[in-house]
């Protein structure tokens, strides 16, 4: 069994009367693919907001790499290495898909102003390192040929790819994917699945929510189940899917 | 090469038409410097400010203080416009932070508010100490010198009289290709790229690991300093400043040259500023003369018309351009199709 990248203590968020999530805790292992799923509103979205930073959890906390995860502002967790995607895609919509993921390295270099006025030879050298990686990152993600199309020009597949590249350009850990499948059609999600499965054999660890069962099914080493804001299950793909908890959550019964 | 040629013989020709165009020109390229400082933060980094023109007035009361009888200090324009800028600089920070969780038109109001402080400050600081000598301002302002040229007087070089706005103008346009090249490089860096990711997108910019709180700092005191040089330069040519030049609807034609041009492009804030600059000059310099020959007498008054085509620009730029003249395109990075797609 390997080591444990990220451990969640009893998270609980609450919006004014509402119980997005209550007590979560789980455990993320180094290199695999954690899927997180179930009904909607249960809370999936939220989990990755209070453990990106963009909202604080009500209690709880993380532990990340072995370290408590300090959650006081986001670009701190991006720092730590935790890189996520948006359910709705949030890209700089008037920049370039190189630029995009340019932006991505800014938390990995240091140049400031000075060095920007003054290009000096360490800063070109900088400079050229994040073009170079960056082009890399869209080479990966299989967009290469769009690097200088306006984000917003590109086709919705290749957006959830653009924003997959500028994720992976923050050299994380953890890479955190809120639905990347969804609105994609059959092939989209085929090439989507292979991609995703690359990320994993080239070691990164991917906690993914998604709704396609059969995307989730076949792609994870483990799922949690949420169901309004509360953890009923986690467990290897087969014996979730059979759990009788999970079944009447997805049927509502 | 020709537009360089150009610009160099520029205040000849226009010295032709009177000296008032050349210092005409010269408060020209100042809104120039204004508007690519304003640009930083609200076509960068997507901040709306309305009280820009406050650190146009830091800048130029340091300039003043600094270099006048009125405290009795003559330091070199070389020092001061430094000080200016960081000064305006840390009045950029001092507007920044408590700002930094408003945006849009809530931030547009508080900025309006700093910049009337700033110009209440001024004409109230005559008293108990008098520092900026109050509505009347502060007069026989230190021109410019450098190594014993004085910019303030004129000067027979090789049998040619150079005036002194002539001079101001070439200094003024040293200053303008600097002031274009810092604004380039710094829009094509890691920290332009930054501006632009939260422009675009805050939230996603946090998440990508950007700390929006530096960096929009980091725009408020850039385009600040940009401020302050212009407003030292405005007070070394005028010799004399006094609160009335620093109102608010100073903040509002320079936003306007940004907005008209094309927010966040360069060459198109440059464009902005230049045409709302001479436009005006032009109408007060065509509209009395055609008037006078057309009807024979004076029918409207210039600044009526000026008002009345300001409006109806913006009404049509409303309707027809609303990115502005000249809007940001994607810039083009210079590596080959091949080289991307293999
Ligand atoms: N900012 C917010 N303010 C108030 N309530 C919120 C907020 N964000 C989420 N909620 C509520 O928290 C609950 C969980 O929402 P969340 O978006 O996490 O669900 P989800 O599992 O991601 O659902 P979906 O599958 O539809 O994306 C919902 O009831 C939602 O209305
Ligand atoms: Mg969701």
């Amino acid at each position: 069994m390997s080591a444990i990248l990220l451990e969640a203590h009893a998270v609980a968020k609450r919006f004014g009367g509402i119980r997005a999530l209550h007590d979560v805790s789980l455990t993320i292992r180094q290199g695999e693919i954690y899927g997180l799923i179930g009904p909607n509103g249960a809370g999936k979205t939220t989990f990755f907001n209070v453990l990106t930073g963009l909202y604080s959890a009500t209690t709880g906390s993380f532990t990340f790499a072995g370290a408590p995860l300090k959650i006081s502002a986001p670009h701190q967790v991006a720092r730590a290495g935790i890189a996520r995607t948006f359910q709705n895609i949030r890209l700089f919509a008037n920049m370039t898909a190189l630029e995009n993921v340019m932006v991505g390295r800014h938390v990995r270099t240091r140049a400031g102003v000075l060095g920007a006025v003054l290009r000096d030879a360490g800063t070109r050298a900088e400079e050229a390192a994040i073009e170079r990686r960056a082009l890399e990152m869209l080479h990966y993600v299989g967009i290469a040929d769009r690097a200088n199309d306006l984000a917003r020009n590109l086709p919705y597949g290749d957006q959830r790819r653009l924003e997959i590249a500028r994720a992976l350009a923050t050299d994380p850990k953890l890479l955190a994917l809120d639905e990347p499948a969804a609105g994609m059609n059959a092939t989209e999600t085929a090439a989507l699945r292979t991609l995703v499965a690359g990320l994993r054999a080239d070691g990164l660890t991917v906690l993914l929510i998604e709704h396609d069962v059969k995307l989730v099914m076949g792609l994870c080493d483990r799922v949690a189940v949420l169901d309004y804001g509360e953890k009923i299950a986690e467990d290897v793909p087969e014996k979730v899917q059979r759990d009788p908890k999970v079944i009447e959550a997805y049927l509502g019964v | 090469m020709l537009v360089a040629l150009a610009l160099m013989t520029l205040p000849f020709a226009l010295s032709a038409a009177g000296t008032a165009w050349v210092r005409i020109t010269n408060l020209a390229i100042l809104y120039v410097f204004l508007s690519l400082g304003l640009n930083i933060v609200v076509g960068y980094a997507g901040l709306l400010d309305l009280g820009y023109v406050a650190f146009y007035g830091v800048g130029a009361y340091v300039y003043a203080l600094l270099a006048s009888p009125h405290l009795g200090i003559h330091l070199p324009f070389w020092i001061i416009l430094p000080i200016g800028a960081a000064l305006a600089a840390i009045f950029g920070v001092l507007l920044g932070t408590p700002t930094l969780k408003l945006r849009g038109d809530y931030l547009a109001i508080v900025t309006m508010g700093f910049g009337e402080i700033v110009r209440i400050f001024l004409n109230n600081l005559s008293r108990p100490i008098n520092i900026t000598n109050g509505p009347q301002g502060i007069a026989r302002i230190d021109p410019v010198r450098l190594d014993g040229i004085n910019f303030g007087r004129d000067d027979v070089w090789f049998g040619l009289t150079v005036n002194g706005p002539t001079k101001y103008y070439y200094l003024l346009l040293l200053l303008l290709i600097a002031v274009i090249v810092v604004n380039m490089r710094l829009q094509n860096s890691r920290i332009g790229r930054a501006w632009e990711a939260i422009r675009e997108d805050e939230t996603a910019a946090r998440a990508i690991g950007i700390d929006t709180t530096r960096i929009k700092l980091l725009a408020f005191a850039m385009g600040a300093s940009f401020g302050g040089v212009a407003g030292g330069m405005f007070a070394a040519i005028q010799e004399f400043i006094s609160p009335e030049s620093f109102v608010l609807t100073e903040s509002v034609m320079i936003l306007a040259m940004v907005v008209l041009g094309g927010m966040g492009n360069i060459w198109g804030v440059i464009a902005g500023a230049l045409l709302l600059s001479f436009a005006p000059e032009m109408l007060r310099y065509t509209v009395v003369p055609v008037q006078m020959a057309v009807f024979g007498r004076l029918l409207i008054e210039p600044e009526v018309i000026r008002m009345l085509l300001f409006g109806l620009a913006l009404v049509l730029m409303m309707r027809y351009r609303p990115a502005g003249l000249w809007p940001l395109r994607a810039r083009q990075r210079e590596f080959s199709k091949q080289d991307v797609a293999k």
